[in-house]
């Protein structure tokens, strides 16, 4: 049987690691390179990193940082943020990450998806959605509207729709991201992970609102997601990966438990 | 010499990094006189079997795999490199190279445990249960898991070919072995301590299981 997985979000800027809340004030805690070190000899079971980088001349800097993690971790990883055109995923993916994950971009121009499905293969996409709860409307029927720009801009387009849109585009993947959870370490949104993990057919990873191993049980089981991302509660050390894959053990939610 | 076959076939830098990591020299090459002096091959893969079936005859590499088979020296697939050894795959509707016979065939719709419908690919650490030992997987434990990303799954024809099997809503081959040939539908490359384990046996091995 498939395990669940457990992934750790590394947020990049110039080729530091931080970790925002809610976006702002993000404070730099360390290497990156060094960090993925860290989660593989943990028992994370994939990767991610985002790269929040400003300025574009100082891009090339994370190219760097993936090429050194593909040397360092034997597991697959997923670099995102920056990713506008195939040329950017390319670089990324030649580097040595195993994906791309594109989410203002696909907005702004959702063929992305589909021209980086057919050259690189839909297992190489995955579309990153952030989402914010609204009242229900002709316009955003499911209650969810997709947000870009770090949550600061309302797109209009319906969360649900844009999933099954990805998924018909190209992308292999979805990494679900609650702007109204993420860094407040309550939980995840279990009404919004379960609604989209059902209705496409494609992994669905869960994203923003972990605190505690038990929101990882719930987002894994009621939520119905394929794989829970974590940030503060490994980054601060207040849990290992180890320690939480224990607790999901214990209640009967399979990962991979041997390293 | 370890030769890795480079067909663009994307994991190719995945693979190369875990043989440097174990320290194991290599090539990566598509030229068949220089495929011809290696101990070793590696044939890998990522993507669809229509586009690389378009791009190793042309070269000829479909033919030179036959004759490489003969030698008795080892070779190894992985993934999408597994899934075209066989005649046929369903994937493109494509006629593939037939080192084993059998098909690679799409996981099912209707894939479901229990109530759930799974989903397609699958994507995520799943287990092998081998049916008998085999050098390539000396010193990996039975409750290692392995990475595996993909829609369609070998099935050679004849059971013998089965060495491991996995399970996602259904059993299917998730790793063939027939003489020198060892193929592994999971990346061992990016399948942490237990994959690097099979690569650094897979380069020690004389190709006689």
């Amino acid at each position: 049987m498939l395990s669940k997985r457990i992934i750790p979000c590394l947020d990049v800027r110039d080729g530091k690691l931080t970790k925002g809340i809610k976006f702002k004030g993000n404070v730099d805690i360390g290497d990156p390179v060094e960090a993925a070190r860290e989660y593989y000899e943990q028992g994370a079971d994939e990767i991610v990193f985002y790269d929040i980088t400003a300025s574009s001349d100082k891009r090339d800097i994370m190219i760097d940082v993936v090429r050194r993690v593909a040397e360092t971790i034997f597991i697959p990883f997923s670099v995102g943020g920056g990713i506008r055109n195939l040329e950017d995923m390319r670089k990324v993916i030649l580097a040595g990450a195993e994906k791309v994950s594109v989410n203002s971009a696909a907005v702004d121009n959702p063929q992305i998806i589909a021209e980086g499905a057919k050259a690189f293969g839909s297992q190489c996409i995955v579309l990153g959605m952030d989402v914010k709860k609204v009242d229900v409307s002709g316009k955003i029927p499911s209650g969810y509207e997709i947000v870009i720009n770090g949550g600061r801009t309302f797109t209009g387009i319906d969360a649900l729709w844009w999933a099954k849109e990805g998924e018909r585009l190209g992308a292999g993947e979805i990494c679900l991201n609650s702007i109204d959870a993420d860094g407040v370490q309550t939980g995840y949104e279990l009404n919004l992970t379960k609604m989209i993990s059902e209705n496409v057919r494609i992994p669905v990873i869960a994203s923003g609102g972990a605190g505690r191993p038990e929101h990882l049980a719930d987002v894994l089981t009621k939520g119905k997601a394929d794989a829970a991302l974590i940030a503060s509660m490994v980054h601060y050390r207040t849990y290992s990966i180890a320690a939480i894959k224990q607790y999901l053990k214990e209640n009967h939610i399979k990962t991979r438990m041997l390293w | 010499m370890i030769a890795i076959i480079d067909y663009n076939a994307g994991n190719i830098t995945s693979v190369a990094r875990a043989l440097q990591n174990i320290g194991q020299k290599f090539v990566i090459t598509n030229k068949t006189e220089k495929l011809d002096t290696a101990s070793h091959v590696i044939f890998p893969g990522v993507g669809a079997a229509g586009e690389a079936m378009a791009y190793l005859r042309p070269k000829k590499l479909d033919v030179w795999l036959k004759n490489y088979i003969k030698t008795g020296k080892p070779l190894l697939g992985i993934c999408l490199g597994t899934q075209i050894i066989l005649d046929y795959s369903e994937e493109n509707e494509t006629k593939c190279i037939g080192l084993v016979a059998g098909s690679t065939k799409r996981f099912p719709d209707k894939l479901t445990s229990g109530e759930e419908l799974l989903k397609i690919p699958q994507m995520g650490w799943n287990s092998v249960t081998l049916n008998r030992s085999h050098p390539v997987f000396d010193n990996v434990s039975p409750d290692a898991e392995f990475y595996f990303v993909h829609s369609y799954y070998p099935a050679p024809s004849d059971e013998a070919a089965v060495l491991g099997t996995t399970n996602y809503g259904m059993n299917f081959c998730s790793v063939l072995a027939k003489n020198n040939l060892v193929a592994m539908q999971f990346h061992p490359e990016k399948s942490g301590r237990p994959g690097l384990q099979i690569l650094r046996n897979f380069c020690t091995w004389r190709g006689n299981a």
